[in-house]
């Protein structure tokens, strides 16, 4: 009898199994001060992606360019510099060949983590081996809330309260809510923080990570950005103490315990994990898994809370596992609130290490990779860590958490 | 050097546009101590580069003395956006005095030395286009980065009749050996002033490391900090100043001579600083450069040049009394009547430049066939060299095609006709066209000779009539004279500027007279020249007797180049308007009669001979001229015919003469075009009462 034909591989047949993924490496920008005074004045939106892509590349010759087979980006307002699908524009402005695509992603302060989490299901699924996700925002080209046009119906309907727009006055709402967390405490917690930062630059924690950006000024000529602008250094108690608070007579909120108005851009490289191993890329994360979640937009800033519990819930793992935590700064409270909900100190040294938001300044879409390249640094140095987290709330209530593993983990396998 | 103070540069240079240097200390990662940057800016945006005039050169030297007074790890100099600087300010040596022009000199050497000098480190970050005075400085510059995206590097100065005298010419040659130098200074700035590219400039040694321009000044900054530390040392040329340095001056001096015939004083500088350049002592060599700088910018024939730059640069702009471009009409479709060689380079030209529908018709489909395979083969040379993408290549055949019926002219709104020049057949062509066209539609002629006006009196609407008068090659000659017949209206006249400038021509109007400008000037020159020929001077005598004027081409060379039929055809024209100053040289007809297209012939070896069938035919008379008297008989026949079509109204003003003279038969920068060199020689004068322009227009002022 006749054999009968091979039948073709029918599309049942090809496994489907997720595949890791890994952060290879981040880098940023300096981070700079909105307004006409800051080091990224007169310095284009697109143009601190594309010295980002480059650094990336650079520091990576052992990635063929072709290779990369995405890049997404992230940005709030999305017009002018930050417009025009700015992961494809980037993309052609920084050399990459032009079979690279790209797009553009915005979910406000979570940009560039967003960018990072749906490119990287893209690699699990299969779609892609190695792409570059970041994200920018200038704030002094593009100041929050530029060309915003919210629907009458938020109101009239009475989604939200029109406190919830105003990012400040959903940090004094938080302080309502928890009436434990003083302005003592997040004063501390922001004297704290611009400490940490300070000790990590003069350890050479911070700054490895930067790229060195020219910064045109028409009346001043050529420079070099490479330093962060932001940070206050030796900020006391009693300076933080004089502020004002802008969100309320006799507010909370001041500009020392929050994070400010910012310019900047980062950038890193995902990779599938064998795919890192046969290119030579080094791996600096594994991915294990990440959640959104919306919470009031009256109180965005809790955000941080549920994502976290659903993502450790979703990987399987409880707060006890985590050893690091690189939470982002929007306010001090509603760090405050994350730590208290998880009963962790405001100075368990687990927390932000080398500082946060408050000194190093939170360029909106771009911050997520920030604390992303902070806590790979910071598994580098920790082999007795396994893992740790990046998260964040997110404007108009939400909040993202990412969990990833340390591949210099040496414990037992669990 | 100069004690020039601001104060007085600023009261005295007020026309200035001033290039600020501003000095700025950075942090540089890897750099103990700190580098100063100094931005070179004019405050105004790419399309106006940034120049050094004397307020711009004080600047830069109070910049360089503020960031050594620093004490810096470095010292850098780049440029604003997309521009490094591009050469001297020209406003500044529009003056009379001798001594002036050496402070011009010895500003720029003095301030551009100091980074020569510097014990501190000097670094130019060559950003962008870097021309003439701005190269010189980042040549004097210790260490030059590069900008891979850097459009234009170049010396431009022989080509405007001066020389690089802010160092130029010892500095270059002496980094890069006098053979590139050779190339940059003289070589690239006699061929149409040609530009470096970047990856000339970095293989030449003239930028010791190229970086691509999305973090051009960043990674040269990282550059720095290596040679700062001592990471990395550019490898510099041996320079050998012996054998390849003489054959380097050869070759310099054969450029010389190939192209001025000794007629650009600068280029004679050049060459003597080329010479001294060999011993490599910058102070006896700047010291050379002022004097002889001084010398160039107070003679007659660099103010000439001058003027030429400023015709063919900003005068093409707004061609004198072209009517309102507002009034100009799209053209959409273009038709050409005729697809002969000319015909064919226009339809080319039509679809490169408006990228619109251009159909050519002929008296049978072979011509057609022709004329349309010709642009074809054409758009796949362009092909072959990538001058065009392969979907540009696809666009360009399809637009042009060929169709033995006028009626596929009916939506075209701009028909050009080349064919014979026969007044009656171009009047049946245009009423032909006009059968099927639109009343708007604008008829253009291709004519060197007819009268426009003729051709249009039997036209229903004789006021869409234009002359577009090309020059061959179509593709490569500059100039386009466009003719306004007596009934010509704005409109027309608007649209046909206006495609002129689409086809990227520089447009001159001109009456409605015979042969117009080009033409009828270098048929009165040649004809001039034949005639002492006629006479009995002999061909050699004759035909070397304008060299000295360093014309592209002697007077039976072009003759040869615009063909003996068509100059045949056209002296008779011109003899028939007229007679009294035209002549048709009866030697000439013999000469096309038996088919002979040169004078000229050249053995193997490139030995200029007559050819004998030539000289056995000419009938020469017994009343030979001088190389001299032919010489003046022609110049002095060009004042005269200068004067007449200015009085005639030919066109607005002698300018217009000296720009068509420039752009359509490449007549040199240091003649002027050929009224400075009129006025200057007294010709002028002598044969018509007066100058054509006033002392100090092209020339030294009085």
């Amino acid at each position: 009898m006749a054999a009968p034909a091979a039948p073709a591989p029918s599309g049942h047949d090809v496994a489907r199994g997720v595949r890791n993924v890994v952060f290879v490496e981040g880098v940023r920008t300096p981070f700079g001060k909105a307004g006409p005074k800051g080091i990224f004045a007169e310095t284009r939106a697109d143009d601190l992606v594309v010295k980002v892509i480059r650094e990336l590349l650079r520091r990576h010759p052992e990635l063929p360019p072709e290779r990369v087979d995405e890049v997404a980006i992230a940005a709030t307002t999305q017009i002018g510099d930050q417009g025009l699908t700015l992961g494809r524009t980037a993309a052609l402005l920084a050399g990459l060949p032009k079979s690279v695509p790209g797009y553009s992603v915005d979910r406000m302060c979570a940009g560039a983590m967003t960018a990072v989490t749906t490119a990287a299901g893209g690699i699990a699924f299969g779609a892609y081996d190695v792409v570059i996700a970041g994200g920018v925002e200038h704030m002094g080209r593009h100041p929050m809330g530029e060309g915003v046009d919210p629907n009458p119906r938020f109101i009239s309907d009475r989604i939200v309260d029109t406190s919830a727009l105003v990012m400040g006055q959903t940090a004094e709402n938080l302080h309502d809510r928890y009436p434990e967390i003083t302005k003592d405490r997040t004063d501390a917690y922001a004297v704290a923080s611009q400490a940490k930062y300070a000790e990590a630059v003069a350890a050479g924690k911070i700054g490895p990570e930067l790229v060195p950006v020219a910064t045109r000024s028409a009346d001043k000529g050529w420079g070099l950005a490479t330093a962060d602008e932001p940070p206050r250094p030796g900020t006391s108690l009693e300076d933080l103490g004089k502020l004002k608070t802008p969100f309320r007579p006799h507010g909370r909120i001041t500009a020392g315990n929050a994070a400010g108005l910012n310019d900047g851009a980062t950038g890193c490289i995902l990779a599938e994990e064998e795919t890192a191993r046969e290119l030579g890329l080094p791996i600096g994360m594994r991915l294990v898994g990440y959640s959104f979640l919306g919470v009031e937009p009256e109180v965005m800033g809790i955000g941080p809370v549920p994502a976290t519990e659903k993502a450790l819930k979703r990987a399987g793992l409880t707060i006890d596992d985590i050893g690091l935590f690189e939470i982002n700064e929007a306010f001090a409270v509603q760090v405050l609130a994350f730590l208290d909900h998880f009963d962790i100190k405001q100075d368990d040294p687990r927390v932000n290490q080398w500082g946060g938001a408050i000194a190093t300044g939170h360029p909106l879409a771009s911050s997520g990779v920030r604390l992303m390249t902070q806590l790979s640094r910071q598994f580098a140095e920790r082999p007795d860590v396994r893992y740790g987290i990046t998260t964040m709330c997110i404007g108009i209530g939400m909040g993202g958490t990412v969990i990833w593993e340390n591949p210099l983990w040496t414990g037992e396998t669990k | 050097m100069s004690t020039l103070s601001p104060e007085e540069a600023k009261a005295k240079y007020a026309k200035e546009v001033v290039t600020t240097a501003t000095t700025r200390l950075v942090d540089v990662p890897g750099v103990d101590g700190r580098v100063a940057v100094i931005t070179i800016d004019n405050g105004l945006d790419h399309t106006r580069p940034s120049t050094f005039g004397p307020q711009g050169l004080l600047s830069l030297s109070a910049a360089y003395d503020e960031a050594a007074a620093a004490g810096p790890a470095a010292i850098v100099v780049t440029g604003k956006p997309f521009i490094f600087a591009v050469g001297a300010d020209l406003g500044a040596v529009e003056g009379d005095q001798r001594d002036e022009a050496m402070m011009i000199g010895e500003l720029g050497h003095g301030t551009f030395r100091k980074f020569t000098d510097s014990t501190i480190p000097t670094f130019a970050f060559v950003n962008g286009a870097a021309l003439g005075g701005g190269l010189e400085l980042a040549l004097s510059c210790q260490y030059r980065t590069l900008s891979a995206s850097a459009g234009a590097i170049a010396l431009p100065e022989l080509f405007l009749g001066m020389f690089p005298g802010w160092g130029g010419t010892q500095l270059l040659p002496n980094l890069v050996g006098a053979d590139a130098a050779v190339t940059v200074i003289f070589e690239n700035a006699l061929n149409q002033n040609k530009m470096l590219k970047p990856a000339q400039v970095l293989e030449m040694g003239i930028a010791d490391v190229m970086f691509e321009s999305p973090d051009f000044l960043e990674q040269s900054f990282a550059w720095l900090a290596k040679v700062v530390a001592g990471e990395i040392t550019p490898p510099r040329k041996e320079i050998d100043r012996g054998e390849a340095w003489d054959a380097a001056v050869a070759r310099a001096k054969a450029i010389v001579h190939g192209k001025t015939k000794g007629a650009s004083p600068g280029a004679g500088y050049a060459l003597e600083l080329l010479e001294l350049a060999r011993e490599n002592d910058l102070d006896r060599g700047f010291a050379a450069e002022n004097e002889a700088m001084a010398n160039v910018l107070m003679s007659d024939t660099l103010r000439a040049s001058l003027y030429s730059f400023g015709l063919v640069q900003k005068r093409v702009k707004k061609p004198a009394g072209a009517p309102d471009k507002s009034l100009a009409r799209p053209v959409t479709k273009v038709g050409v009547v005729g697809a002969g060689l000319m015909a064919s380079q226009m339809a080319l030209l039509f679809a490169r430049r408006l990228h619109v529908p251009v159909v050519l018709t002929d008296i049978d489909q072979a011509r057609v066939d022709k004329g349309v395979g010709y642009v074809h083969s054409e758009v796949d040379k362009l092909l072959g060299k990538k001058r065009v993408s392969p979907d540009e290549a696809n666009r360009l055949k399809a637009l042009v095609t060929g169709s033995l019926d006028k009626a596929s002219f009916a939506d075209a709104d701009f028909v050009i006709e080349a064919v014979f020049e026969d007044l009656a057949v171009k009047q049946q062509v245009f009423a032909e066209v006009e059968e099927h066209v639109s009343p708007q539609a604008i008829l253009a002629t291709n004519t060197s000779s007819l009268s426009i006006t003729d051709m249009a009196s039997k036209l229903a609407h004789p006021e869409r009539v234009v002359g577009f008068h090309f020059f061959n090659p179509v593709a490569v000659m500059p100039l386009v004279e466009i003719v306004r017949a007596e009934q010509t209206d704005d409109e027309a006249l608007a649209t046909a500027f206006s495609v002129g400038k689409q086809l990227k021509k520089s447009c001159v109007l001109v009456k409605d007279a015979p042969s117009f400008v080009v033409n009828r000037l270098l048929t009165r020159f040649m004809g001039e020249v034949v005639k002492s020929i006629d006479e009995g001077t002999p061909f050699e005598v004759a035909d070397k007797a304008t060299e000295s004027l360093g014309l592209p081409m002697s007077p039976l060379i072009l003759l040869q180049l615009v063909g003996s039929a068509v100059a045949l055809h056209v002296s008779e024209t011109m003899h028939n308007a007229f007679p009294d100053r035209f002549s048709v040289s009866p030697n000439m007809a013999k000469f096309v009669a038996a088919g002979k297209t040169a004078v000229w012939q050249w053995d193997a070896q490139g030995n200029q001979t007559v050819d004998p069938e030539v000289a056995a035919l000419w009938e020469f008379g017994d009343m030979p001229l001088t190389a001299d008297q032919v010489k003046a008989r022609a110049l002095e026949g060009m004042a005269e015919e200068i004067r007449l079509m200015l009085d005639e109204g030919v066109v607005a003003e002698a300018k217009d003469i000296d720009l068509c003279m420039i752009l359509g038969a490449g007549w040199p920068f240091w003649l002027g075009g050929i009224t400075p060199y009129l006025d200057r020689e007294g010709i002028s004068e002598k044969v018509t009462g007066q100058r054509f322009l006033a002392p100090g227009v092209a020339s030294l002022p009085a």
